[in-house]
């Protein structure tokens, strides 16, 4: 059964549909990237996967949870699907311990000594076991962006959704974010993220997703994708990053 | 001819003075506890409320911010008695005072909850927090600490304000101060020391409020968080 499947969703504003149809299906374990222009729909559709937008038509069937228009109750599934941004998002009132122990406190009722063992944890993963009490202003924005990626790991998410997480990264900074969602795949999480690194989601993706005005153009597996895109569109998008 | 100042006859009944002081902080000290649960209460309805509860809130919170606070105080005093409610006039006063702070603490509580990115508020919900969870634990403080001066500066209003409550002869400051002028005939000595003890209470809560903000706002020593083979403090912290 697959981890996340989109069945036909719609999202419009007005006569303007960003999202006009979309139908995926992620296995667990899969890492699918989602590329496209601005304005594509990626980072919406991403939004509408943990109901963080609104879908006019269609569902979206996530680990074991529903979402139709008009759904409400999504809070079950926000405990299961990780979520990173592109601005990071950290608490800047609390320090980085804080930060990843809130929802695992707040939501699931974890005790602190429990929480705090997590919180060291996955930092550890993301490679910033010294920082567990540093405020996000102290540290660099890959740094910060790790966290965030921990704070989420801290939920034990089955699913995590990345949306450009690197975007507002130097190449320096990008790479150590990637090396970290790397790694997270490479232990068999269930991923999308939306995505400008090219070289990045060709490695990392076992498949690609490419979107166009607000529908997926093509997908396939990631090496195929890049090296034979079918479509003119796709192909005049990667022709800049094929040097 | 030049007016000698005798500070004696006033100075005499001190106990009066001390007496209004006490009053004064109480009831100004009640009036803002209750008022900013008000506020915050409401505020909160602005920004998350369902529609109908909104309108209600806003009809509150225009009604006080356009009636003079000497109005509802009489309202609540001498109206209230003719629908069967008879209060205190003390009573009178803490309610007046309170719902007087509530409406203009609710809107300075709304601009500091609008002040904060919806991204917080995104990163808060996509964590599985309700978002009554997210005001409480991601948007409360940050929003607090945007509008802490305008808060403080509202606070200092209402304790000064409270001084209009003599008009329902409520114990407090001023209307000792009066009594004192009635016994002494020293009106200029009397409220010359009377507003500078208010000069004082404004310190005093002044600095109260400096307290809970460090409180709040306060970062936890990063060395309590070190783990064992952490780099010493400030070797740590690398590019900002």
């Amino acid at each position: 059964m697959p981890a996340v499947q989109l069945n036909n969703i719609k999202k419009c504003y007005g006569a303007l549909c960003v999202l006009d149809g979309i139908n995926l299906s992620v296995e667990p374990r899969d890492v699918v990237a989602v590329i496209g222009q601005s304005g594509s729909g990626k980072s919406t559709m991403l939004r509408c996967i943990n109901g963080l937008e609104q879908i006019q038509g269609g569902s979206i069937d996530i680990v074991g949870h529903r979402i139709e228009p008009g759904t409400h109750s999504l809070r079950s599934l926000r405990k299961e699907v990780g979520m990173v941004f592109q601005s990071y998002n950290l608490f800047p009132h609390l320090n980085v311990a804080e930060n990843i122990m809130l929802a695992p406190r707040v939501v699931k009722n974890v005790p602190k000594p429990e929480a705090w063992e997590t919180a060291q944890m996955v930092l550890k993963q993301v490679g910033l076991a010294d920082k567990v009490g540093a405020y996000p202003d102290e540290l660099s924005g890959g740094q910060q962006q790790r966290v965030a990626i921990a704070r989420s790991l801290a939920m034990k998410p089955k699913v995590m959704l990345f949306d450009e997480v690197t975007s507002a990264l130097d190449p320096q900074l990008t790479g150590e974010v990637l090396k970290t969602i790397a790694e997270l795949a490479a232990a068999g999480m269930t991923m999308i993220l939306v995505t400008h690194e090219m070289g990045f989601a060709r490695q990392v993706a076992n498949r690609t997703v490419f979107m166009y005005k607000g529908q997926i153009w093509e997908e396939g597996r990631s090496e195929d994708l890049f090296s034979a895109p079918k479509t003119p569109e796709l192909r005049s998008f990667i022709a800049p990053n094929l040097k | 001819m030049a007016y000698q100042m005798h500070f004696g006859p006033v100075l005499d009944r001190a106990p009066e003075f001390v007496d209004g002081t006490i009053n004064t902080i109480l009831l100004s000290g009640q009036g803002i506890v209750i008022g900013l649960a008000i506020g915050l209460a409401v505020a909160i309805i602005r920004v998350e409320g369902p529609r109908w509860l909104d309108r209600i809130a806003v009809a509150y919170i225009e009604i006080i911010r356009n009636t003079p606070l000497l109005v509802q105080v009489f309202l609540f005093f001498f109206g209230l008695p003719y629908i069967g409610l008879r209060l205190s006039a003390d009573t009178s006063a803490i309610i007046a005072i309170s719902f007087n702070l509530g409406a203009y603490s609710a809107e300075i509580f709304r601009a500091g909850f609008l002040a904060i990115p919806k991204s917080q508020i995104e990163a808060g919900l996509a964590l599985g927090l309700t978002r009554l969870q997210t005001i409480r634990y991601v948007v409360i403080v940050p929003a607090l600490k945007v509008v802490f001066p305008a808060l403080t500066g509202q606070l200092t209003l209402t304790l000064l304000g409270s001084s209009v409550v003599c008009a329902i002869s409520a114990s407090e400051l001023t209307l000792a101060a009066s009594k004192v002028e009635s016994l002494t005939f020293r009106s200029l000595e009397t409220f010359l020391v009377a507003g500078a003890i208010y000069v004082t209470l404004t310190f005093v809560f002044r600095f109260t409020y400096w307290l809970i903000s460090l409180w709040l706002f306060h970062r936890k020593d990063p060395a309590r968080f070190q783990i064992a083979g952490a780099l010493p403090h400030g070797q740590e912290r690398v590019e900002a």
